[in-house]
């Protein structure tokens, strides 16, 4: 009898330090993957500049354009706190979504060897940030969702993990463009 | 896997039990031949095992990259794309100068991993297509494929060892005494089973790599969010097939489409597809488009139509 009391305390005791663990090493790992976003957000920041510099001279006629990308960029660098990050960098994502899209229209700013470097360098870090965030987002659904369920939600309550927050896309990314195909009479 | 280490268990038992009395009072306590053949598979794989990935490596004439070509850039920019989306250190990359497109992934842990590419596939795809690719091989290394796969070829490798006792044995006199004294209908399935057991060890063998295959294009369609890229690179190589001749049968496993195939005449259900190291490309191709919510891409050939 003693015997089955203590296994099962055993038992117990190896499944908090578990999930205790498994819950620490998320927290950490979310962390990190946060740092790995900032990083790419930086190097995004030293990008904007060379490209703006190196395009105004083609694009004579997009001077607003560019201005939006150098105050997007600006407002994104003061940003605080996962969620307004999360908007300021949507808006900077989206006003250099405009750019490349006008660079289409100029063959010699395509042509140009400087550009096309930089602008390989700018997709690269779009996509490393974009990864960045989905790899952060997937940790933090697997750390809130492991906070939620039962029985490792007892825990959570006990030790006093908090959920994390998600790097959210705005709405006006997320909105998928609608294409009207129907006939008009 | 289970399956393949109970199979070599049993394999080795059988061989003991008709060669060396072992399980019965006369014999010796221990199941020697398995013991033996697991001993030295173990040690020749690895050795294999730990210089493995530079070995591979340099036998298939793989080169670091040179940063200054856009391409290597490009590719180096891949990499590091996928290895944020895997949560995965930066791997080593390599390219082989080679037309046939082709990649591989190599390296039983995080810190000597390595991703290779042929000059051939960096031509041929393009960004979308080339980040799928990538995203498999880094799955690879992700799921610890060469790590399992580096176990099987253990196992093989020591039921090759004991199938050649087992059959090198029978014929000997000595041997043919021991098996006097046992019951016939035990002996000859068992003698067959030791004569056949290299086939059927060499086809779970390949039904474990074709299963990680699928795993490592799912996985990859995990990572880029967008698994048409990759079934569009699969559509790629497929019509630009040709066989990568530095490969060889041990190497096999790690590539993206199985290099060791010449034609482009791969069909579901064919026996010959139970010894290819590889699912068959078209059903590679068919569920990488389902996972991406489009049924079969309409025109069977190098154009696809992206139909939703």
């Amino acid at each position: 009898m003693i015997f089955v009391i203590w296994a099962i305390i055993f038992v117990l005791g190896i499944w908090v330090i578990s999930t205790y663990n498994g819950l620490t090493a998320l927290r950490l790992r979310i962390q990190n993957a946060w740092r790995q976003i900032d990083v790419q957000l930086k190097r995004r920041y030293d990008l904007i500049p060379n490209l703006v510099e190196t395009v105004k001279g083609y694009m004579q006629y997009e001077q607003d354009t560019l201005q939006k990308v150098i105050d997007a960029r600006s407002q994104a660098m003061a940003a605080k706190g996962v969620k307004e990050s999360a908007e300021a960098q949507t808006a900077l994502t989206q006003s250099l979504g405009k750019v490349f899209a006008l660079m289409e229209n100029y063959p010699e700013l395509k042509a140009s060897k400087n550009v096309s470097d930089l602008q390989e360098e700018l997709t690269t870090t779009e996509n490393q940030i974009a990864f960045a965030r989905q790899y952060y987002n997937d940790l933090v659904t697997q750390y809130n969702t492991k906070q939620q369920v039962f029985p490792s939600n007892m825990l959570a309550g006990l030790f006093g993990f908090k959920p994390s927050e998600f790097f959210e896309v705005a709405e006006a990314e997320k909105a998928l463009p609608r294409v009207n195909l129907s006939l008009t009479r | 896997m289970g399956v393949f280490i109970v199979f070599f268990l049993f394999i080795g038992a059988a061989i003991d039990f008709l060669h060396f009395d072992a399980f019965t009072r006369a014999g010796p306590a221990l199941p020697v031949a398995t013991l033996f053949a697991l001993g030295f598979a173990v040690v020749t794989t690895l050795t294999a095992y730990y210089g493995g990935s530079d070995m591979i490596l340099s036998s298939l004439g793989a080169e670091k990259l040179n940063l200054q070509i856009p391409e290597h850039r490009e590719l180096h920019n891949i990499v590091t794309e996928m290895a944020l989306a895997s949560g995965s250190p930066m791997p080593r990359i390599f390219v082989i100068f080679d037309p046939a497109p082709n990649a591989l992934a190599t390296g039983t842990n995080e810190k000597n991993a390595a991703v290779c590419v042929t000059t051939g596939l960096l031509t041929l795809l393009d960004r979308e297509e080339t980040q799928g690719v990538i995203a498999h091989e880094i799955s690879h290394i992700r799921n610890d494929d060469v790590l399992l796969m580096t176990l099987v070829s253990i196992l093989l490798g020591g039921i090759a060892i004991l199938a050649d006792w087992g059959q090198r044995g029978f014929y000997g006199s000595r041997s043919g005494r021991r098996l006097a004294g046992k019951n016939i209908l035990l002996i000859i399935p068992l003698l067959i089973l030791i004569a056949l057991s290299p086939l059927i060890a060499r086809l779970l063998a390949m039904a474990v790599s074709r299963q990680r295959e699928y795993l490592a294009d799912a996985t990859a369609a995990q990572y880029t969010r967008n698994p048409s890229g990759l079934a569009r690179a699969l559509e790629k190589i497929r019509d630009a097939a040709m066989p990568f001749h530095k490969a060889t049968r041990g190497t096999a496993h790690l590539f993206l489409i199985n290099p060791l195939r010449r034609g482009v005449d791969e069909r579901d259900g064919k026996i010959a597809d139970w010894l290819a190291s590889h699912p068959p490309i078209e059903r590679r191709i068919l569920l990488l488009y389902r996972m991406a919510g489009m049924s079969q891409p309409l025109v069977q050939g190098s154009k696809v139509q992206m139909v939703q």
